[in-house]
């Protein structure tokens, strides 16, 4: 008697909170992040959440997204994939079937973003990756051609990997170079493999090809390795918590040559990080703080006021994704992902924060230029523009 | 030739830091027959340590080691008391079990104070010396120095004094000598202290080598060192040293004469291949004398 009541008590608790969360939830639009807010880049995640919660803030305050003849609200719903391929697929998993998302905007490293488009594309919801830039985060992993549901608010890497090889060997005139990369990630192998491909084709020599896998702490070996092939330069496509041990202890090894690297340096943790050592070196990313257009500027000034840092690359992206989402709500006209998707992917072109962004037809990859920045005394300064 | 020595040297570091940790694993094996799971992220505490003491409180490097230290081997015989004293007569399934959770709550409470990588500030000048093609560093000396002369204070603690003698003696038959007036209890207490004290030591210096430190630093660093001790014959005190050598000087040679992707594969394999031969360790014994 006394157990069958309990149980009726707890059924009607849960039945209770179930209809609780359904609530006035149908005039919301619902749109989840993925971000990598633990785990081995917290920077990230952090960039993300913070543009992404800027972002809805602005549309919300402005009243909403005209849909048809209503205006909804949005409702943004954040997981952290705590720097775990395999938990960003299940909190993908999660926000489609039981949040019900519209859309998903991360996660922004390659190694998270790719299982997480997996699921997206056979649940057919949009996902909007802002960073990431492995090609086949937006490819058919079977197939090969562009995954339906998938699209990204960055350039791609063999983009970047050859911006990188021709200015190295054009603008710094270093034809001999090192490169070590973590061979466990997807992101760092993709560049590292463009960069050799891209830099042997244009004259340049690579003289060590040196990996090591994620959470290495002692890189001596390799870099003794790479001392003994005396580069003129070093390429080191990792991420902003690894590149300043390995930057020191290649100075600690006497290694005195300049060192370059790619999107995944640009968090202001690097230098943090780094200390002095960092200084003088470039990278590539995808806009520079302090040479913005004027819609850059406000978002940079809205972004600090409200935060007190500058934006970092990721921020921006994460805030024109949400921007694409946004123009693809207006011209879909009702909150419906079948909808949102065909309206994505019929946007010619997008003005955003990080510049023009000119989408192919049937491809989530945009066309946009990449910027070299230069770290110099702690900040990173502008120093050239490539086009596409 | 010079290439040959500075591949040395950073196996010697590598190493001597693996053989830090290996002997916490081994102690606390040697004397109560389990493995401490949480001794790897007792490593990352010790490091988070050096970080609080040199960044809020500006201390310098000898009282920020010592001080680390004691902290950590505060934190091992608490944890010693709370979650394995209870369970030292329960099948030894639910130790282990609650060592792993006990580092699970290690990293997510570190984690939970602050996700983001820590710098820890150079603590030491550090001065670069090249003869000829080889270059030195202060630090590489003094990592390589210091984890030596404390496992030979370690080793002069637990052969040469009377609660060294003790530790044997636990470690050899636990009914009978606390029929002999032997404080069981004080003696475990002072293992756990040492081994985890060693542990935190490495952890500063881990820090001063690798300065980013993060919650998880100390999962993967735990595992090695503790393949290092079963290496070398797990509750053997010299056989853990002699196998954190072994693994560091393994994976260095790996990394810088093949292709560096084959590192862990080579390594691993080697090992597997010694312990096939010798199941019980480099210096165990079927019945090895037990620290």
């Amino acid at each position: 008697m006394k157990k069958s009541s309990l149980l009726i008590s707890l059924l009607l608790i849960l039945s209770l909170s179930i209809s609780g969360c359904g609530g006035d939830d149908s005039s919301k639009i619902k749109i989840g992040v993925i971000a990598e807010l633990t785990g081995d880049i917290p920077a990230v995640g952090t960039s993300c959440k913070n543009a992404a919660e800027m972002a809805v803030q602005e549309v919300n305050d402005a009243g909403g997204i005209q849909l048809g003849e209503k205006k909804y609200q949005v409702k943004l719903i954040i997981e952290d994939n705590a720097g775990k391929a395999e938990q960003s697929a299940s909190s993908a998993q999660k926000l489609i079937t039981q949040q019900k998302v519209t859309a998903i905007v991360g996660p922004n490293a390659s190694r998270y973003a790719l299982p997480a488009a997996e699921i997206a594309e056979t649940s057919k919801t949009v996902l909007i990756t802002p960073w990431s830039t492995a090609p086949k985060a937006t490819l058919d992993s079977k197939t090969n051609v562009s995954k339906k549901y998938v699209f990204r608010a960055c350039f791609i890497d063999p983009f970047q990997g050859g911006v990188l090889a021709k200015f190295t060997l054009d603008n710094l005139k270093l034809k001999k170079a090192a490169v070590l990369y973590d061979v466990a990630s997807e992101y760092n192998k993709g560049i590292a493999e463009i960069f050799k491909d891209v830099y042997e084709k244009n004259g340049g020599k690579v003289v060590a090809f040196e990996t090591y896998t994620t959470n290495d702490k002692d890189f001596s070996s390799q870099l003794t390795k790479i001392k003994k092939a005396a580069p003129d330069v070093i390429f080191l496509p990792n991420y902003y918590s690894e590149v300043p041990l390995q930057i020191q202890q290649s100075k600690r090894l006497g290694i005195t040559v300049p060192f370059i690297g790619s999107d995944s340096w640009g968090s202001e943790e690097l230098v943090k990080l780094c200390g002095k050592d960092c200084n003088d070196y470039y990278f590539s990313t995808h806009y520079a703080a302090d040479s913005a257009s004027d819609t850059t500027k406000k978002f940079i000034a809205n972004y600090k006021a409200k935060y007190g840092t500058t934006p970092d690359d990721v921020a921006a992206l994460t805030y024109d994704s949400f921007g694409l989402l946004w123009q693809a709500l207006k011209t879909a006209g009702k909150n419906d992902r079948q909808a949102v998707r065909d309206a994505l992917a019929k946007i010619p072109q997008y003005e955003g924060v990080t510049g023009n962004m000119q989408f192919k037809e049937g491809s989530g990859d945009p066309v946009k230029s990449a910027v070299i920045l230069k770290i110099k005394d702690g900040k990173f300064t502008w120093f050239a523009n490539a086009k596409p | 030739m010079a290439y040959i020595f500075q591949q040395a040297l950073n196996a010697l570091q590598l190493g001597s830091i693996y053989a830090l940790i290996a002997l916490g694993y081994t102690m606390v094996y040697g004397i109560l027959t389990m493995i401490n799971f949480a001794h790897g992220d007792l490593f990352m505490v010790g490091a988070f340590f050096c970080f609080l003491l040199a960044v809020y409180f500006h201390l310098s490097f000898v009282p920020t080691l010592l001080l680390s230290m004691l902290g950590v081997a505060c934190l091992g015989v608490i944890i010693e008391r709370l979650a394995y004293k209870p369970l030292r007569n329960a099948p030894r399934v639910s130790a282990i079990i609650t060592a792993l959770g006990v580092g699970l709550f290690l990293e997510n409470f570190t984690l939970a104070l602050s996700p983001y990588p820590k710098h820890i500030p150079q603590l030491l000048e550090n001065t670069t010396w090249a003869i000829g093609a080889l270059s030195i560093s202060s630090l590489q000396i003094l990592i390589i120095v210091l984890s030596l002369v404390l496992m030979l204070i370690l080793d002069f603690v637990v052969q040469r004094t009377k609660a060294g003698m003790a530790m044997r003696a636990i470690s050899w038959d636990k009914t009978i000598v606390p029929l002999m007036g032997v404080p069981v209890n004080k003696i475990i207490s002072l293992t756990f202290a040492i081994g985890t004290g060693l542990g935190g030591a490495a952890g500063v210096m881990y820090g001063l080598a690798y300065p980013v430190i993060d919650p998880y630093m100390g999962i993967m660093v735990g595992w090695k060192a503790f393949i290092c001790a079963v290496v070398g014959g797990i509750g053997n005190i010299r056989g853990a040293m002699i196998g954190g050598f072994i693994l560091g000087g393994v994976e260095i040679l790996v990394a810088a004469f093949l292709p560096s992707t084959y590192r862990d594969v080579v390594a691993f394999t080697l090992l597997l291949i010694l312990l096939i031969v010798r199941p019980y360790g480099i210096l165990g014994k079927p019945q090895p004398q037990k620290v």
